[in-house]
């Protein structure tokens, strides 16, 4: 049955008092997707339920197919994105490790879904809390990812993402993320721009799939062989490395399209975030480097005033864009630095936090290198203070003089002290 | 009732395509494919079909086909309707999953049923070889009692799922039985199924030459001994009404069933079935065919 109903809300440019996961509701509803489906799961809940409402109250005019899994509501919006429709949804932690397999095959595909994350950490044990591990366990199967700071950034950053995924030149899915609670639970005021004006920024979509016109008949990812093959008066086809060398290079020239679009919504609506791929606080004296993303960069902005006050001359690279890594605008970026201490609010099991290691290689082979100094906070939603920051930054500078570049990874906010009858060694073995 | 001249001479399928010698399942999907006609959109989990579509550059069918991944069949035709429906053309086009019955019994079980309970407006086809082939013929819950297969080598334990009594649970409107070797049966169901809205269950009993230990020109052969022997009922469940199909008709009579060792003799995956097993077989095909019979009274 088509229910097609056109009582659309128009909205008009007005500052409301939003959550995150608001925020995000509000951009899926204003960039007219088509088909959203989701799932539910803490903290990202109140976006599907947000949507449902919007749909319910004729504001918006989307189908939500309430699926019964995050893996069926990725596959959900592969399909409907093949089939030719805008598509958006939601998730956190499980459920997007529940779509992994989906993951790789939306981004094979270049199907330009956009997925909202309120970030939370991975189980066992159960923790509903923010950290940053679901956010980076995707980062290698070619997905755009973007880190928000606050709630305007989140409406701001779907907006762009589905301008960015859609350009022909990029054809990718991308991933907005935000902390769970501390942006998806908290009012902040967003600016909601005019219908009118995010129509004329973000154009309906023009799909290179468009299942529904059954006059083109196509053959969606079938066997793809090792090699190329001729396939006489149809020419040659590519084969699986070809395509995802198209992928890796669609990755690597959207770097330049992302900071386009941001620039051109800078300019239209008069709100930007450094240059669309990290923000820069304090930057151009500093030398000492904070590298942190959403939550962590936030709370290092707090800091940045107190280590000045010491003499300190820091500075912040809050980085939006994870993937694809702007490795080489960092790396000219941070060339002259003395010092980067980098948090990470995730850790890559069995070597160090991600951020950290993905800098040192960014980095990697400059006549003289930066001191690099990562630490882990945070996991799990553990607050993250003042004091640890300015602690890993005083620890960092210490290291720096002894020239020791430790292996060792350091989580700064442990409190195994405060344990009671706490003894190291029987704790790392019997610690569950 | 449809005969021979009734099913239309277009081919929706180019010849030559990569299933077996004597692939039921391709039989299947041959004739489906003429009763659902060009404005059709297929999805298909990884499975034998998948094979049968061949390699990228190239659609091995006249109609387009998503191929998606093998627990999602159920999802990627809800996303492909509810795409429709977004653009208004619901109406005009069918949406058809084919998956094999591991990808319907076992890993896409989940997919389905949120598919179906959610009243999505679709055909899902499980042609059904009783294994997974794709991967060497390993069993599948839907694998018989006995049968051989690669990861079962003294035989199954264990039972066959009656994945189209879960699918009437489901309170469909539209549920139904087939297998190859009636094709003008298969027709007809296809064609009902796609004038009937929302979802729509078509369980086609697909037999497989290297599967199921046999030489494929048997194919036909061995799918009608299903039937007469009473195994594999052709049925179907119209809005909760239940009718026996013509083929199958006449096998409500137990005199007129042929005895249930010439189809399992015919095939080498039952090799090993002991005569106890074989009276597990008479035993379930009385049992079965007692609930039609009052299924038919009742209604
Ligand atoms: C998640 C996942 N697990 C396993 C596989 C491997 N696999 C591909 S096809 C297949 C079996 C398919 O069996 P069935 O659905 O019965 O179809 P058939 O091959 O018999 O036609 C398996 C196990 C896969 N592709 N994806
Ligand atoms: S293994 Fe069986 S089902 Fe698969 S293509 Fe061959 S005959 Fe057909």
């Amino acid at each position: 049955m088509t229910l097609i109903n056109n009582v659309v809300e128009e909205t008009k440019k007005e500052s409301r008092i939003l959550t995150g996961n608001y925020a995000a509701a509000h951009a899926l509803r204003q960039v007219k997707v088509g088909v959203v489906a989701a799932y539910p799961i803490t903290p990202q809940s109140p976006v599907v339920e947000k949507i449902a409402e919007f749909i319910n109250d004729g504001k918006m005019n989307a189908r939500f197919v309430k699926v019964e899994s995050e893996h069926s509501a990725l596959a959900v919006c592969v399909a409907a994105s093949a089939t030719g429709s805008r598509v958006g949804t939601a998730t956190s932690s499980h459920g997007l490790e529940l779509m992994y397999e989906m993951l790789p095959w939306t981004a094979g595909n270049r199907l330009p879904i956009i997925i909202n994350l309120a970030t939370r950490s991975l189980g066992a044990p159960w923790s509903v809390w923010t950290d940053h591990s679901d956010f980076i366990t995707i980062r290698d199967v070619g997905w755009i990812q973007f880190m928000c700071e606050d709630n305007q950034e989140i409406y701001d950053t779907n907006i762009q993402a589905f301008k960015i995924a859609e350009d022909r030149r990029v054809n990718l899915p991308a991933i907005v993320a935000y902390d769970g609670y501390i942006l998806s639970h908290t009012m902040m005021p967003v600016m909601l721009e005019d219908q009118k004006e995010v129509d004329k920024f973000l154009p309906p979509l023009k799909h290179h799939i468009n299942l529904s016109d059954v006059s083109q008949v196509k053959g969606i990812d079938p066997v793809t062989t090792p090699h190329i093959r001729d396939r006489g008066s149809e020419g040659i086809v590519p084969g699986y490395f070809e395509y995802r060398y198209a992928l890796q290079k669609a990755l690597e020239n959207s770097i330049e399209i992302i900071q386009e679009v941001h620039d051109d919504f800078a300019n239209k609506f008069g709100r930007s975030y450094g240059n669309g791929l990290f923000k820069k606080v304090e930057f151009d004296d500093a030398d000492i480097i904070i590298l942190a993303m959403g939550s962590v960069a936030s709370q290092s902005r707090v800091v940045l005033k107190k280590l000045r006050e010491k003499g300190l001359k820091v500075g912040l690279v809050s980085l939006k864009l994870f993937r694809p890594y702007p490795a080489k605008l960092l790396r000219e970026l941070l060339k002259d630095k003395k010092t980067i201490v980098v948090f990470d609010r995730d850790i890559g099991y069995g070597y160090e936090g991600v951020l950290c290691y993905e800098l040192k290689s960014a980095l990697y082979g400059l006549k003289e290198n930066p001191f690099i100094k990562g630490f882990i906070v945070g996991l799990g939603g553990r607050d993250i203070t003042n004091e640890q920051l300015i602690e890993g930054v005083t620890r960092a500078l210490d290291q720096e003089k002894t020239g020791e570049i430790s292996q060792t990874t350091e989580f700064l906010g442990l409190k195994l002290k405060e344990l009671s009858d706490y003894d190291e060694a029987t704790f790392f073995k019997e610690a569950k | 009732m449809v005969n021979i001249m009734d099913i239309p001479e277009e081919e929706y399928i180019y010849p030559g395509t990569r299933a077996c010698a004597g692939c039921s399942m391709a039989l299947i999907y041959r004739i489906a494919l003429k009763a659902l006609g060009p404005k059709t959109i297929i999805t298909v989990p990884a499975s034998c079909l998948t094979v049968l579509h061949g390699m990228q550059g190239f659609c091995t069918t006249k109609v387009s086909v998503l191929h998606t991944p093998f627990a999602t069949t159920g999802a990627s035709a809800s996303g492909i309707v509810a795409s429709l429906e977004d653009k208004g053309l619901d109406q005009d086009i069918n949406v058809v999953a084919f998956a094999g019955d591991g990808g319907t019994v076992d890993i896409g079980i989940q997919s389905l049923s949120g598919a179906v309970e959610r009243g999505t407006n679709f055909i899902y086809a499980c042609y059904d070889n009783e294994a997974y082939m794709n991967t060497g013929v390993q069993r599948s819950g839907s694998t018989p009692p006995g049968a051989f297969s690669t990861t079962t080598p003294g035989g199954k334990i264990g039972s066959k799922k009656n994945m189209p009594k879960i699918m009437e649970a489901h309170g469909i409107p539209y549920v139904a039985t087939a297998i190859a070797s009636y094709p003008l049966d298969i027709y007809e169901k296809f064609s009902r199924a796609k004038n009937i809205y929302g979802p729509k269950y078509i369980h086609i009993l697909a037999p497989c030459p290297p599967g199921w230990g046999y030489l494929p020109r048997r194919s036909i052969e061995i799918g009608r001994l299903a039937v007469q022997t009473g195994f594999w009922p052709l049925y179907e469940v119209f809005e909760g009404k239940f009718t026996l199909s013509r083929d199958s008709k006449k096998f409500l009579d137990s005199s007129k069933r042929k005895p249930i060792e010439e189809y399992v003799k015919a095939q080498k995956r039952f090799n090993s079935l002991s005569q106890e097993q074989i009276d597990n077989y008479k035993a379930y095909i009385t049992d079965l065919w007692a609930g039609i019979e009052s299924r038919i009274k009742e209604d």
